[in-house]
């Protein structure tokens, strides 16, 4: 066989294995997919039923009287709390791309950079430790405090019970903080690369240097920042462990507040595969890989989106990372 | 883009009469800067406190004992789930480097099939594909279907195909520095394509492609949630079998002690999150150094 046969072969195993997950995840959903149909996305209900009773065979699939299967809290969960994420992350990222590409130079911008980026390679449980030991005891005695006194007067949502600490916002922020890196340096990698020539002439016409970045450069990094943050966005739907351990993992609840117990789509299926094995006819298991199979459909067409987005803005060349 | 059609926005510009800028330009200026300037110190700050966290706590928590003796109840040691986390990584890495880097090679010198990129476009699709997705579809197919119980050979494969991109990109992105005319010299001389992929390109980049192994490595030893449901846990040693028996490893250790009411469980989540996030840091500035050295 031919070396470069031989290669192409080995390189299957990439897109195979890509396959292999969907394929095998919608085969065992498949009778959970068929049984719930499309009220599973709306319905707020994840009960696994009488699991010491006898299945009852309802539709021509066999389940545990009264189980239901809804993940509309998870959905909520996973949305909001990746909404807080980028919300609190979009800004910061900017900002600091903006500070490392225009007002450090030379070693120190090596040096910080690698820092931020450091960032991003600390596993996420250790993440979901800081968040419990440390973050959510300030937060909940110093920062959700002053919040629900101060905002919450004015925006509901951010008043009423202040909680634990474990909840909606602890989980944003702690995701916020593992995909700042992601944004801060893709985007400073996009300043970097603007041509001299824009802002010479941005100078010339007697802007200052803030001016000339935040009016002439960085709106030619748009694109990049719509890529970046797709990015982002697909780092924090997914991201399992540090949100299973700030976020309360509340069952068929959705938030009344900012501060309340959530759950999300990856935390779930961790935290409920022990108990969902305990269900005979196995509909709750293959209603997680349900869950599974979505969180997987859903980040894949967010990932092909950041990536067809970051290639479109550098044609001709090819992307790197 | 061309110069022509960048934006000069609305940059205002001031009249040739009066010299002065105008208060409300420079406040903007001077805010903006203190705007960015805070993002990037916050960020700094918060990167401080969890590392100190870590270092601190796990530093007061690593004692002899820890690498000698292995978990009992909610005490003992770690040295289980190091060996455990030592076996999985290097079992993912022996699956994982040789497909990654060999699918790197191709996607970076036969870049203009379709199969290339194809390949090229997948593997950032497969990265950011959540790892709890991936330890599902382990579970599914081999503790489920193939019955092999949690596993190294479960948790090692899922590791290996989270690693797989990681590893394509970096080997591709390190053979794109090479200059053609090193391909060219070798093919002029009349070497074979194996012989100049492998025993003239490879080495030359052998660096950057050791980058990125390295960082592979160390998104391995980081993960999590793909080796609870594939790897299991377990209390003692490995016995060696490479199915029907579950392992442990340090992520774990950090996930499941930190919640246990005793003081004792405490100290092992924060040396294994202490060692953990070590050797992931240690890893990534090594790996920093050689790949500039490699471009020096």
């Amino acid at each position: 066989m031919k070396f470069r046969t031989v290669l192409a072969i080995v390189a299957g195993v990439l897109p195979g294995s890509l396959g292999a997950v969907v394929l095998f995840l919608t085969i065992y959903s498949w009778p959970a997919i068929s049984y719930n149909g499309i009220a599973f996305a709306f319905h707020n209900t994840w009960n696994l039923g009488n699991l010491y009773g006898d299945p009852v065979t309802i539709a021509g699939v066999s389940i545990q009287p009264g189980a239901h299967y809804g993940i509309l809290f998870l959905i909520v969960g996973t949305l909001l709390s990746t909404l807080i994420a980028l919300v609190l992350a979009v800004p910061v990222g900017v900002g600091a791309a903006i500070f490392l590409a225009e007002a450090v130079s030379g070693k120190l911008r090596l040096w910080i950079s690698f820092c931020v980026e450091l960032l991003a390679a600390i596993p996420s449980v250790v993440f979901g430790l800081w968040g419990y030991v440390v973050l959510i005891p300030f937060l909940a005695h110093h920062v959700f405090p002053l919040l629900a006194g101060s905002l919450g007067l004015a925006i509901p949502i951010f008043g009423g019970q202040t909680g634990s600490g474990y909840g909606l916002l602890t989980a944003g922020v702690v995701l916020s903080l593992m995909v700042v890196p992601l944004i801060a340096a893709t985007l400073r990698d996009a300043i970097v690369v603007q041509p001299a020539t824009i802002r010479e002439a941005a100078m010339g016409l007697g802007a200052t240097k803030f001016e000339t970045v935040w009016k002439v450069v960085l709106p030619n990094t748009n694109k990049v920042l719509v890529g970046a943050t797709f990015l982002a966005l697909g780092r924090a739907l997914g991201e399992t462990m540090a949100v299973l351990m700030v976020s309360g993992n509340a069952l068929n609840y959705l938030p009344p507040n900012i501060y309340a117990p959530i759950s999300t789509m990856a935390a779930f299926i961790v935290s409920q595969l022990d108990s969902a094995l305990q269900d005979p006819t196995e509909m709750a298991v293959r209603s997680l890989a349900e869950i599974a199979l979505v969180l997987c459909i859903i980040s894949v067409i967010v990932n092909a989106l950041a990536r067809l987005m970051l290639l479109a803005w550098s044609p001709g060349r090819r992307l790197a990372g | 883009m061309s110069v022509a059609s960048m934006s000069v926005g609305n940059v205002s510009i001031a009249a040739p009469k009066v010299h002065r800028m105008k208060t409300s330009r420079r406040l903007f200026s001077i805010l903006g800067w203190a705007a960015t300037g805070f993002s990037l110190a916050l960020l700094s700050l918060l990167m401080l406190w969890i590392l100190s966290v870590v270092a601190v706590r796990g530093a007061g928590a690593i004692s002899l004992s820890l690498f000698t003796t292995i978990t009992q109840g909610n005490g003992g040691g770690l040295l289980n789930a190091i060996e455990g986390t030592v076996v999985l990584s290097f079992g993912a890495m022996l699956l994982a480097v040789p497909f990654g880097v060999g699918s790197g090679i191709y996607i970076s010198e036969y870049p203009h099939t379709k199969w290339a990129s194809a390949i090229r476009f997948l593997a950032d699709v497969l990265v950011g594909v959540p790892s709890i997705v991936m330890g599902y579809f382990g579970y599914v197919t081999m503790i489920d279907w193939l019955g092999w119980g949690f596993s190294v050979a479960a948790g090692s494969i899922i590791l290996a195909i989270i690693c797989l991109p990681y590893i394509c990109r970096t080997t591709e992105l390190a053979l794109q520095q090479v200059p053609n005319a090193l391909r060219e010299a070798g093919y002029a001389l009349g070497a074979s394509e194996p012989r100049v992929i492998l025993r003239i390109l490879l080495p030359s980049v052998l660096p950057g492609v050791l980058t990125g192994i390295m960082l592979a490595l160390a998104v391995s030893i980081g993960e999590t949630a793909p080796l609870l449901y594939t790897a299991g846990w377990s209390n003692y040693l490995w016995d060696g079998r490479l199915t029907h028996s579950p392992i442990g490893y340090l992520t774990y250790a950090v996930y499941t002690f930190i919640n246990e009411p005793f003081a004792s469980a405490n100290a092992l989540a924060y040396a294994a999150a202490f060692l953990v996030t070590g050797f992931v840091l240690l890893i990534n500035i090594v790996s920093r150094f050689i790949f500039d050295r490699g471009h020096r």
